[in-house]
């Protein structure tokens, strides 16, 4: 049988055709592929959550869903929502608390408090920490990185 | 690691899945969420020639409730599950679970039906399910059949499913007035993996236990539902004795298997830990 498939998807709002070897998976589409690079490939085993993506609205492991699973579908990365503006305030918080060091869990730590706080509006710290313990940090122990979104909750809140 | 090659297909109707397990058998795998498979491909773990993606089959991912039986079907998200006011209502056990199944990412894809025919003995869905005597639909090309989750799940990784059949929905018989439940777990990160969880249902009437049920994760080969703990619980007023019996009975019950958390009397030593505060919740 075929080992290549045919796939069409929207990547960050551009409709895209490639032909593609079926094992493929989505953050290796989007990095070798789509040439954007944002979205980082980590364990390769969805431990560590650096290859956070967004799939029609929902954050994915991008190393446990093949890009063929994304046919017809719209995929976000981290590139996709910079530009948009989407996270400006949480990468200012990020910044600006220190929450970002060597950066290679920042992109999937950006999406996944992103798809926090569309869901929640006023998450306790515990909350955050609950969220986020999906993505693995080496850097900065965690706490400016529940600072940062913990004040961009408040600030979004008004 | 990248999978080795593998073809894919899109399967969009149920003979169509058939179809390629008749033709392909032990070398097509199903693939549902994806969330525990990817990851054994992506280890080299399982190489096989086709996957089957079930995901884009129509009328397998509806909740629903007639008041007797909770119906969950096979590709509903854990996301879905968690959210569901259904499952809050009729299966409360479930959707006390639900938070301690992975993280947010990985339950935007995984789905109750792929955790429970994945049948892994760490998971929380298999031991929930089987404490709440859920039964499973098995479709064949020829028809359904029903299986009850105390036949279903057979060992490690092991279950009642045929190499041609497909695991489309779950029963779960809903909760009866003054039914309580519990669920814990102790892993070293939230959503992971649990060195050892218990999930239990059961009534007290007055200070007594009656209907005990009483399912581990992590403590043996595959699900497990403590018989000899529940034996010990039922028809015995909730106190301290009462619970050290249980908690000495689980020895009968469980067999965990030493890993890199630590020895088997260390995940017995939790089970009984978990035990004593799972029933404290109970009767709280």
């Amino acid at each position: 049988m075929d080992q290549n498939v045919d796939i069409t998807m929207k990547v960050n709002g551009q409709q895209v055709s490639r032909r593609i070897p079926a094992r493929t998976n989505l953050v290796d589409f989007v990095r070798y592929d789509m040439e954007l690079t944002g979205s980082h490939v980590g364990c390769e085993h969805g431990v560590c959550g650096a290859c956070t993506i967004r799939v029609n609205g929902d954050i994915v492991r991008g190393c446990l869903m093949l890009a063929a699973q994304a046919e017809g579908a719209e995929v976000e990365t981290i590139e996709g929502l910079s530009d948009a503006g989407e996270i400006a305030d949480l990468q200012k918080a990020f910044h600006e608390r220190n929450a970002v060091q060597c950066g290679f869990c920042t992109p999937g730590m950006l999406l996944t408090a992103q798809e926090l706080l569309t869901k929640n509006a006023s998450p306790s710290r515990e909350e955050i920490r609950e969220f986020i313990s999906g993505n693995y940090c080496r850097c900065t122990g965690y706490q400016a990185i529940v600072d940062a979104i913990e004040w961009v909750a408040e600030e979004r809140r008004g | 690691m990248k999978p080795a090659p593998f073809a894919y297909v899109r399967a969009e109707t149920l003979d169509q899945v058939f179809d390629l397990l008749d033709e392909h058998g032990d070398d097509a795998r199903i693939l549902a969420g994806g969330q525990s498979l990817m990851a054994t491909l992506n280890m080299r773990l399982s190489a096989p020639e086709v996957l089957i993606d079930i995901n884009h089959l129509k009328g397998l991912s509806e909740i629903s409730c007639d008041g007797e039986t909770l119906k969950i079907g096979a590709l509903a998200r854990h996301s879905q599950v968690l959210e569901s006011t259904d499952v809050q209502t009729y299966a409360p056990l479930i959707a006390k679970t639900m938070p301690h199944v992975a993280h947010q990412a990985i339950r935007n894809r995984g789905t109750f039906g792929g955790s429970v025919a994945f049948a892994d003995p760490a998971a929380e869905l298999p031991a929930v399910t089987r404490t709440l005597g859920a039964r499973f639909v098995l479709q064949g090309r020829d028809g359904q059949r029903t299986v009850v989750a105390d036949d279903f799940f057979q060992g490690l990784f092991e279950t009642d499913l045929k190499e041609n059949e497909l695991l489309v929905g779950a029963e779960i018989p809903v909760i009866q007035d003054g039914e309580r439940t519990a669920f814990m777990e102790l892993a070293r990160r939230h959503g992971d993996y649990a060195m050892v969880g218990i999930a239990v249902q059961g009534r007290i009437e007055g200070d007594t236990f009656a209907d005990m049920r009483l399912g581990f994760f992590g403590a043996g080969d595959q699900p497990i539902l403590a018989k000899s703990a529940a034996a010990a619980l039922n028809g015995q007023a909730n106190s301290e004795d009462t619970i050290k019996k249980a908690q000495d009975s689980l020895d009968a019950d469980l067999d965990p298997m030493p890993d890199l958390n630590g020895p088997a009397e260390m995940k017995m030593h939790l089970a009984r830990v978990l035990t004593k505060r799972a029933l404290a919740e109970l009767a709280s």
